[in-house]
């Protein structure tokens, strides 16, 4: 894979002094859903933001496509969407005259056919002459999508594209972006829904604090620091014996449930023999679930770790 | 190029100044139309001619000035100004436009809309004094030069200011003054001769004055040196100008 989007050692101290991006360097491959996950404040806006070129780096580079950000702008910027955080929109214009204009200022030719297919895939046609202030926030939030999408990039910054969307709308937009992605637009998205990431990224970057934490495979991250745990719920109180050592059991506060945590990847990962001790101490199983870790733990873990640090 | 970003930005603002025609058009002329009669005509009708010119005629060329004045600084201040204000500037940000291209559309249709009521209010006046050119030519370029410079301030004031307060505080205290004291409503040289020196340092004087003279051919100051002083004027708003979107001033973080 050939990387479209290169980061440098890039820093950024806003002008009241608070550090937002501490060296942070990452490529994102061409052709990629790449998902920036991190709390409120960890620089995800202020990262995307120098890479479209709204704010100003304090050091460090950004190489688009082979050019710099800075010097070659009317390079990079072409061929880059950006669908901010906030609903930046007008009040008073009409959609469509919204799309020409936004098509028109990346240099664009007009063209009706074009914008019509946008907005008819944003669900937003019958819409066209509505203006903007008449607009939903989940309406206003495909707007802009559909604003960032009409000059055609190459490479689309997703800024909590799902925030104060519906799970229906949330959907339809996942299937947008797989869309776009087959159509070979390399996709950066954040977002603090981890089950999105979970869902469409293929490699997902953590960052806290300003600092990148990871960037890894999504599938490979679940697997490195994923686990699985079976919960067995019981008709009376469990009393761990000698057999159960090596299980590793996590006890209920009432004792009618135990946790085994199992790797999943491992053939003979005990699950077999544990059930079986279980029924023969005389206890009777009344139910049994098993719960995967997911992103969010891990990135929940990931997190707290690098903050009590 | 960027002539695509040109047209739109330019078609944006012109869209916006003809939704609004009211505040864009009629109340600058209406309120010209306000100064002929007060001052025109039921004040005019009891001051002496002035360089041999009616003072009703005498005031229109200050009028034109007054209005185009105040409607660049308003116009094109506020162009950048509410992009700013609602975080839509972000599309331009990202954008590949030029710093030129940015300045061309916003301060283009600025002077546009100021162009036109400029020639509104000439039309206007020509219904209360007969009006008769003697450089139309000359008349252009100032009118075309101060649509231009002033518009490029109040692109400056617009990109400068923090809060709406500030928008409006630059024109308010500081232009409305220069404008009301640049010969507007009279001659310099009906003033006393200490208030006359503080004039020449006042640059809406040259405008009026030049602009004046391509109507009357009488002037408080040679017209070549009005030429200079408004051309000099507007390199330094577009030099500002310029800079602020270069370095992002109040733009970028
Ligand atoms: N214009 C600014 N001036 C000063 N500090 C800023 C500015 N913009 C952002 N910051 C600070 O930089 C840090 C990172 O902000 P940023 O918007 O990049 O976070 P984020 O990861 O996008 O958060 P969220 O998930 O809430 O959108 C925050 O602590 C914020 O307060
Ligand atoms: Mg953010």
């Amino acid at each position: 894979m050939q990387s479209i989007v290169t980061i440098s050692n890039l820093s950024k101290t806003y002008e009241g002094g608070f550090q937002a991006l501490k060296n942070v360097s990452l490529d994102i491959q061409q052709g990629e859903i790449l998902a920036l996950l991190g709390p409120n404040g960890a620089g995800k806006t202020t990262l995307i933001s120098i890479i479209c070129g709204i704010v100003n780096a304090t050091s460090g580079s950004v190489m688009v496509d082979g050019y710099d950000n800075t010097q070659d702008y009317l390079i990079t910027r072409e061929c880059i969407g950006l669908v901010p955080q906030e609903l930046t929109l007008g009040a008073f214009e009409k959609i469509w005259d919204s799309m020409c204009f936004s098509r028109g200022l990346f240099g664009k030719k007009h063209d009706s056919a074009y914008i019509e297919k946008i907005l008819k895939d944003l669900s937003l046609w019958d819409k066209k002459d509505a203006i903007i202030m008449s607009l939903s926030g989940g309406m206003k939030r495909r707007l802009l999508i559909a604003k960032a999408l009409v000059h055609e990039p190459k490479i689309l910054f997703l800024d909590e594209p799902t925030a104060g969307v519906d799970v229906e709308l949330r959907k339809d937009m996942w299937v947008l972006v797989e869309r776009l992605r087959e159509s070979g637009v390399t996709i950066i998205l954040t977002t603090h829904y981890i089950e999105e990431a979970e869902a469409i990224a293929d490699r997902v970057g953590v960052i806290n604090n300003g600092e990148l934490l990871l960037v890894d495979e999504k599938d490979a991250l679940m697997h490195k620091l994923g686990k699985r745990q079976l919960v067995i719920e019981l008709d009376r109180p469990f009393e761990s014996t000698k057999r159960f050592d090596n299980y590793n059991l996590e006890l209920s506060e009432d004792g009618f449930a135990i946790t085994y945590t199992y790797d999943p990847l491992k053939d003979n990962n005990g699950i077999d023999g544990l059930i079986k001790s279980v029924q023969e101490t005389g206890l009777k199983i009344i139910d049994m679930h098993s719960i995967k870790t997911s992103l969010e733990e891990i990135f929940v873990n990931l997190v707290k770790g690098e903050n009590s640090q | 190029m960027n002539i695509h970003a040109i047209r739109v930005i330019y078609k944006y603002e012109m869209k916006r100044a003809f939704n609004t025609i009211g505040q864009s058009f009629a109340s600058p002329i209406l309120s010209t139309v306000l100064y002929f009669v007060v001052f025109g005509s039921a004040i005019g009708s009891r001051i002496d001619n002035i360089h041999g010119i009616s003072y009703g005629y005498f005031i229109v060329p200050g009028l034109m000035m007054l209005a185009i004045l105040t409607q660049s600084l308003s116009n094109a201040s506020f162009g950048i100004f509410f992009p700013r204000f609602t975080g839509q500037i972000f599309e331009i940000l990202s954008a590949p436009v030029t710093t030129f291209e940015i300045v061309v559309g916003y301060v283009g249709a600025a002077a546009t809309k100021s162009l036109i009521i400029g020639l509104l209010i000439l039309i206007t006046a020509n219904f209360f004094v007969e009006i008769h050119i003697a450089h139309p030519l000359w008349m252009v370029l100032f009118l075309l030069l101060t649509c231009m410079s002033f518009s490029l301030l109040g692109f400056i004031i617009g990109l400068w200011a923090k809060d709406f307060e500030k928008l409006q505080i630059v024109p308010l205290l500081v232009i409305t003054p220069l404008v009301f004291l640049g010969g507007t409503f009279y001659s310099i040289d009906m003033l006393p001769p200490a208030w006359q020196t503080v004039s020449w340092f006042n640059p809406v004087v040259y405008l009026v004055s030049g602009f004046r003279w391509s109507f009357f051919e009488v002037s408080d100051v040679n017209i070549w040196l009005s030429l200079m002083m408004i051309s000099v004027f507007m390199l330094i708003c577009l030099s500002i100008a310029w800079w602020m979107i270069r370095t992002g001033y109040r733009l970028k973080q």
